[in-house]
């Protein structure tokens, strides 16, 4: 048999029927649903009078439109009201669970379905919404899609899809203190491109990924789609394993001993060959920022922003000289020491607990400086009570953060909490597009001890300096 | 969907590489739920000044680009997000086809989804519609896979053979998928869940 690669051996498995020069069915094993990109699939059952096939292949969450404030508070935007209850009325008569506010379980859509055990390898995963790759650090297929294939997973539980290449990463060696999994991705971006990894699905393997615990494997994987990549995969070991036990949809006694032994199948066969392949030297990477108006706008925290001069005339140098101009960047500046106004740690990439202690880290004792605004946003109901249990929110807290509820908040600017007009925040979302994080909003993507470390500085900050 | 037919159009030029879809509707239009009216914010933060109204600079907002049912983008158009409402807001302000060096893979699949082409050039045809500019004409041929460039010469583009049957009939994949219900019963059988979400936690 023909080696395989651990993206050919899910492929392989979820085919239910091809015919000659059509795209395969590829079978989808869970669809995680929330209110932003499913309103208009909702509509289109009703229209063509269908129904959800697999409601127990479904959950859903409200993440991206609800406030972080009080929730107690009605939603004060009617329109985003509107959209959150859309959602309710809408798995209410199509049989879906919801996992709502308050419920224990609502979370950014990323966040809350690891937490619950629902990624389990060699599965396929969608949802509409490009971050969707996050889960593929579980070694399972996901991937974000439109609404128009929303609605075609509700109603059949398969997609039109044709395979894509392999590329691997290899992430050699071992990272240094203050470098995160947040630095090894932005520094891959910055190295392949936002259009490195189109047509592609990458696995990452090599030592320094394999010293990374699920939470910064999943940071890695969730900005795949950076690099344009559809998904990320990690193959699955013993992290993974101890990551996944006793969680509630995990398997239990004798079928948690059949699950293992079956999840340890899905790793790329030694001789598979790869389409592309790429190394990373990832004992040689230092804390990374982004400077520009895109991912892969990315240097090391110690570096200084690119001059355009030293690229030729085209749409290239046109685009630097954009981003600078928005960015409010001087060509060659040192990045170290950029004023900033905000600083927001959050998101589906760095909005787990892991990383909100390690902002706590950088915290713990001291103060931000008093021209920065924090948000500290955990990325579901069960991260901020563990947080909260462990004393974080205090500690947060106590060095002048704001504490708030969980949701996307300020990574996109659609529930209130945004950016004003040439305000520049370290963020540790995943895209610092023009306005992402509110209109003429500048945003530096770091990971979250680099954010911690900002916040105190009041300036663009190193974070072994506060080690 | 209507068929998609063939059609000559006026270009709309817009030389920027990575057009992400942020760019081409901000997140904050997406609390919608419906497809209509999304071409209104096409572009919104690059289309409109902070007072609302049309920034003359714009390349969009050029009398040259008026009435253009194709626009030309950079390389690797359409980055970032899944969002549907990026082809539904540029189909909604009157395009039927991107045409660039590249686009990114979900921006790309949901363009074919909604009757918008994506139409991928080489580097020499983009630079010829770029020094084009807005308001030259072309014609866009899916049946042929031919664009037909401002100078008269004709150049080719790539597409997959199923999407470009759905567009010229006018039938959507959902339909097509709903054919196998009995192959996915048949899956479903020797491929059981592990778990049903609808369990309580």
């Amino acid at each position: 048999m023909t080696a395989r690669t651990l993206y050919d051996k899910i492929w392989d498995e979820h085919i239910v029927a091809q015919r000659p020069d059509e795209p395969a069915l590829l079978y989808i094993d869970l669809q995680l649903v929330h209110e932003v990109t499913s309103p208009q699939a909702f509509e289109g059952l009703r229209q063509r009078g269908l129904k959800v096939r697999r409601p127990d292949r479904t959950i859903a969450t409200i993440d991206h439109s609800i406030p972080t404030t009080d929730r107690s508070l009605p939603i004060a935007d009617p329109i985003a009201a509107k959209q959150v209850a859309q959602l309710g009325v809408n798995c209410a008569e199509f049989g879906l669970p919801l996992m709502a506010p308050g419920s224990g379980h609502q979370g950014v859509v990323h966040v809350f379905s690891p937490e619950l055990g629902l990624i389990q390898p060699g599965m396929t995963l969608v949802c509409g919404d490009s971050h969707t790759a996050t889960h593929g650090a579980f070694g399972v297929l996901a991937f974000g899609i439109g609404t128009s294939q929303v609605e075609m997973v509700l109603a059949t539980q398969c997609l039109l899809q044709q395979p894509s290449r392999n590329l691997r990463v290899n992430v050699t060696g071992r990272l240094k203190p203050g470098v995160t999994a947040k630095d090894v991705i932005l520094a891959l971006i910055a190295k392949i491109g936002v259009g490195g990894g189109t047509g592609c699905v990458i696995e990452y393997s090599g030592e320094a990924i394999r010293g990374l615990s699920m939470e910064g494997r999943m940071t890695i994987s969730n900005m795949s789609i950076e690099a344009g990549a559809r998904a990320g995969l990690v193959a699955p070991d013993e992290v993974t394993f101890a990551y996944l036990k006793d969680r509630a949809f995990a398997p239990k006694g004798a079928a948690w001993d059949a699950a293992v032994a079956r999840w340890r199948t899905y790793v790329s066969d030694e001789d598979a060959v790869f389409d592309q392949e790429v190394t990373l030297d990832g004992s040689a990477l230092e804390p990374m920022i982004t400077f520009g108006t895109n991912p892969a706008m990315g240097i090391p925290i110690t570096g200084s922003v690119p001059e355009p001069a030293a690229l030729q005339a085209g749409v290239e140098r046109d685009s630097l000289v954009k981003a600078l101009a928005y960015m409010g960047m001087a060509p060659g500046q040192a990045i170290l020491g950029h004023p900033i106004d905000v600083v927001f740690v959050g998101s589906c990439t760095n909005g787990r607990i892991e990383d909100l202690r390690a902002a706590a880290g950088v915290l713990k004792d001291r103060k931000v400086s008093p021209k920065v605004r924090v948000l500290i946003v955990p990325g579901s109901e069960v991260v901020k009570k563990i947080a909260e249990a462990e004393g974080l929110d205090k500690i947060f807290l106590a060095a002048g953060a704001e504490w708030r509820e969980a949701g996307c908040s300020m990574c996109l600017a659609m529930n209130g909490d945004m950016l004003q007009p040439g305000q520049t925040s370290v963020s540790t979302s995943n895209r610092n597009f023009e306005g992402r994080q509110g209109p003429g909003g500048r945003t530096l993507l770091a990971s979250p001890i680099t954010a911690a470390a900002s916040a105190i500085a009041g300036v663009v900050a190193d974070p072994r300096s506060f080690a | 969907m209507k068929p998609f037919t063939t059609f000559e159009s006026a270009l709309a030029v817009l030389p920027m590489d990575n057009i992400d879809t942020d760019q081409i509707i901000p997140a904050r239009f997406l609390k919608t739920t419906t497809k209509e009216g999304l071409g209104l914010q096409l572009f919104h933060d690059w289309r409109y000044g902070k007072d609302g109204a049309p920034k003359g600079d714009f390349p969009l907002n050029r009398p040259e680009a008026k009435g253009a049912e194709v626009l030309v983008g950079g390389d690797n158009f359409g980055c970032g997000s899944s969002r549907e409402h990026a082809p539904w807001a540029l189909t909604d302000a009157g395009f039927r086809a991107v045409v660039s060096t590249s686009f990114a893979d979900i921006f790309y699949g949901n363009s074919l989804k909604n009757a918008l082409l994506p139409i991928k050039v080489t580097a020499d045809v983009h630079r010829q519609l770029l020094a084009a500019g807005s308001g030259a004409r072309v014609k866009v041929d899916l049946e042929h896979q031919t664009l037909t460039l401002p100078d008269g010469s004709t150049t080719t583009f790539p597409v997959d053979a199923f999407p470009k049957r759905c567009m010229l009939l006018g039938v959507d994949e959902l339909g097509y998928l709903l054919q196998f219900s009995q192959e996915i019963d048949g899956f479903e059988a020797g491929h059981q869940a592990g778990f049903d979400t609808r369990a309580k936690v």
